[in-house]
């Protein structure tokens, strides 16, 4: 064995030479990751400082807790995409005559059922008159939502259903809560001049995030779910969520807040500049066609196709169409999907329309199976559709009403998204 | 006399007139089996440097090559006396980012087949943890059963014993040791997942964090020609289950079984391990947090070449095969019946050649499949690795 066998020569020249060996990207319309188009080297250098923090585990040693749901927030959005029944989120609280309390003196109005090893997690308490079940949503594009202007949103509304149509959305209109009006301003301060959103309307704040809409901006959603998911503590909310029978003060001992101002302000950076959802085949026959029966049958009443962004700072999001396939309203959707849980002005059973894009893509950060609606009940498109009520139930008669092939094509198109 | 004490004496009784074994034991004779101790009458001193670069991709995205200088360890060994033996390892890793004390402890050899043994010492969990000079080598990434699931390079401070018997034919190495143990940081650490390797901290050298040794364990028979067979057991408790006396958790266990094995099949030489991790986890944490875990790994080293080399006594060239798994979150989703991912595959192949034993240059393509908690599609990083190893 003096001379180097030939093969070994050629193995080695081979596999230096082949550029198989390395793993190629998924197809840029298969992925629901990546920054929006037009941003400058700055700018992408911030959002990528948010995506780390957004990948970020926290541990005990840094705050994580003492009662949580998750230790980062790609946790419950993998891969920025729609969360899996481990993560879910339970809400709860109860119906009175003054109206809906979500019953925080016993921790409401989510449940962190995860705790450190010997501190109590929370439960359901008793008297609790409704629970709901939250899935994570996608939290790709929502920078879009964001930067559309309050007139906008309003414009859209219909709330005694004056045009006939069966369809009465309505804006969810907040109190100032305190955490309100700071989040309000602080977003102020880094946009002003634009006069569009963050401003009171009638002395209350637009709603557009949540499957309630429940939370007016992407800091005022951040830090709720700093402290509600995680039991991270911020300069905007310090206190830790605790357990009632372990007493209000029996937090964890790491200093506050335990997530510094800059990461925040990272990751709501990143979530204002994460693309939207890429869409696939849309030019496909079968896809147009199901598309023209979406419209057709009534969805696209809520589900409204596109959308205009108002004036931003940020270039790539100022005054820009987009599709989200909602108009960020909230509907009657009818007995089976009252949970009778609410938040803000929304009855128990009116639900802000989700956006449908990314569906598409929805399974690819869930294991691989999908799971629909606010609670991840309905594991396909159809069975989704079927629990559509209230203001959704002529639109769903009609679709049950579609030939095979045509409720296939509706099921392609929303495939498409 | 108790009955305890009897089976000892007993034991070493029988033990002290067997002939002294060779010291051919792969893995406990390890760390005498450095080139600075080899003919060395008092003090010596050695080390390993470690080095290479590498170039990966992960889904298309690349951050490009990048060198590292991964670890510069100094040894000093000194023979006291006659049956005392002393040895300490101080590690530098990627330059002077992490500096520890990784072994240092004195061996009294009582008998052949009794040495105790005391001070900084690599509970023996798996061969690895034990043996595992990057020289020794052709392969340069660490296997993942050997630093995910057993923590290793762990260093607990302690104190046991160890001994060699030769039944005919036979080697047969034995250790058990208690130590300080892990700390609270195998659960809710900022890898967001059950990591034993997390549970080791700088503070265990001074302290045990919950006051309750962890014991290892390992018996390994070795045979000329065919090779060892070791197999090893660890049990600590992990958590801080007490403060200022009062009980504030119950006491969690963190277990390890390991079999290694090294052996040669015709030309190749084989060499491999496998573990299984068992931890209790508190019950709110149970879906997402894992209370199973396993891994194995197997190297495979064929010499292709042994070219004529001037100054060199042996040069070799071998083709290196490493096929190794490990699953760290073990079980179903209660949630929704699902396996649980948490998985990595991974495949390494290459070169090394030895121009002497003790240096090493390698070479090789690694490919690794990783699939997320969830079961996602994985996400696959492959790429090319250089690197050389030495013992001064």
């Amino acid at each position: 064995m003096t001379r180097a066998p030939h093969w070994l020569v050629l193995m080695t020249l081979a596999a230096g030479a082949c550029s198989a060996v390395v793993p190629d990207a998924p197809p840029e319309d298969e992925t629901l990751e990546g920054p929006i188009e037009g941003l400058t080297g700055e700018q992408l250098s911030a959002h990528l400082a948010g995506d780390a923090e957004f990948a970020r585990n926290f541990g005990a040693a840094e705050g994580v807790g003492p009662i949580f749901v998750a230790q980062s927030c790609s946790s419950c959005h993998v891969a920025d995409g729609k969360g899996h029944p481990v993560f879910n989120l339970t809400r709860f609280g109860r119906m009175t005559t003054a109206g809906f309390d979500p019953m925080r003196q016993h921790g409401g109005p989510q449940i962190q059922h995860r705790a450190l090893p010997g501190y109590p997690p929370e439960r359901v308490p008793a008297g609790a008159t409704g629970v709901s079940v939250f899935m994570a949503p996608s939290v790709t594009g929502l920078g879009l939502i964001e930067a559309v202007d309050d007139s906008t949103i309003l414009a859209l509304a219909d709330p005694d259903d004056r045009d006939g149509d069966g369809i009465s959305g309505r804006a969810q209109l907040l109190a100032p809560a305190d955490l309100i009006a700071t989040v309000a301003r602080l977003e102020l301060l880094f946009d002003p001049g634009e006069p569009g959103r963050h401003r009171p309307i009638d002395g209350r704040y637009l709603g557009r995030f949540g499957k309630k809409a429940g939370a007016i901006n992407l800091l005022h959603q951040t830090v709720t779910a700093y402290r509600e998911d995680m039991g991270l503590t911020t300069d905007l909310i310090p206190d830790d969520p605790t357990t009632p029978e372990a007493g209000v003060f029996a937090g964890d001992d790491v200093a506050d807040p335990e997530v510094g101002s800059n990461t925040v302000a990272n990751v709501v950076f990143y979530l204002k500049t994460l693309r939207a959802p890429p869409r696939r085949a849309p030019d496909d026959p079968e896809v147009r066609a199901g598309e023209t029966l979406f419209a057709s049958i009534g969805c696209a009443r809520c589900h409204r196709p596109a959308m205009t962004t108002g004036a931003s700072r940020i270039k790539a999001l100022d005054r820009v169409v987009f599709h989200p396939y909602s108009d960020l309203l909230l509907h009657d959707m009818g007995p089976d999907l009252d949970d009778g849980y609410t938040e803000g002005s929304a009855l128990t059973a009116e639900w802000r329309t989700a956006p449908l894009w990314g569906l598409g893509l929805a399974e690819q950060a869930q294991g691989g199976q999908a799971f629909y609606l606010h609670d991840g009940r309905a594991r396909t498109l159809e069975a989704a559709i079927e629990y559509h009520g209230g203001e959704a139930a002529a639109s769903r008669a009609a679709f049950r009403g579609l030939g095979a092939g045509d409720a296939a094509r509706l099921i392609a198109f929303l495939r498409s998204l | 006399m108790s009955g305890r004490l009897a089976v000892v004496v007993v034991f070493l009784a029988l033990t002290a007139g067997a002939a002294w074994a060779q010291d051919t034991s792969m893995v406990q004779g390890g760390i005498y089996q450095r080139p600075m101790v080899f003919g060395s009458t008092r003090t010596a001193v050695g080390g390993y440097a470690e080095g290479g670069g590498r170039h990966l991709t992960t889904d298309g995205v690349s951050e490009g090559w990048s060198m590292e200088l991964r670890r510069f360890n100094i040894f000093l060994f000194s023979s006291v006396g006659r049956r005392i033996r002393f040895i300490s390892e101080l590690e530098f890793e990627h330059g002077t980012e992490e500096i520890a004390l990784e072994t240092a402890l004195v061996d009294f050899v009582v008998n052949p087949s009794f040495v105790l043994r005391a001070g900084i010492l690599l509970p023996p969990i798996g061969a690895f943890n034990v043996n595992h000079d990057s020289p020794r080598y052709d392969v340069m990434d660490r296997p993942l059963v050997s630093t995910e699931i057993i923590p290793a390079t762990l260093s607990e401070v302690g104190f046991g014993a160890h001994g060699r018997l030769a039944p005919a034919g036979f080697s047969v190495s034995w250790d058990a040791y208690l130590t300080n143990g892990l700390g609270d940081g195998v659960i809710l650490n900022p890898t967001g997942r059950t990591r034993l390797a997390a549970g080791k901290g700088g503070e265990q050298f001074a302290e045990d964090a919950n006051g309750n040794p962890a014991f290892s364990g390992r018996v390994a028979a070795h045979r000329r020609g065919w090779g060892e067979l070791g197999l090893s057991y660890y049990l600590a408790v992990y958590n801080q289950f007490r403060k200022d006396g009062v009980d504030v958790d119950r006491r969690r266990r963190a277990e390890l079984a390991a079999i290694d094995v090294a052996t040669e099949v015709g030309p190749v030489e084989l060499r491999g391990e496998a573990a299984l991790a068992r931890i209790d986890i508190p019950e709110s944490l149970a879906e997402v947090l894992a209370d199973r875990q396993w891994g194995f790994y197997l190297d495979a080293v064929l010499p292709v070449w042994r070219p004529r080399i001037r100054g060199l006594e042996r040069p070799t060239v071998a083709a290196v095969l490493r096929v190794e798994r490990v699953d760290l979150n073990q079980g179903r989703f209660g949630s929704t019946g699902e396996s649980r991912g948490d998985e990595t595959t991974a495949v390494t192949a290459g070169f090394s050649f030895r121009p002497a034993a003790g240096t090493v240059f390698r070479a090789g393509y690694r490919r690794e499949s990783f699939r997320d908690l969830l079961g996602n599609a994985p996400v696959t990083t492959a790429g090319w690795q250089v690197g050389f190893a030495t013992y001064f």
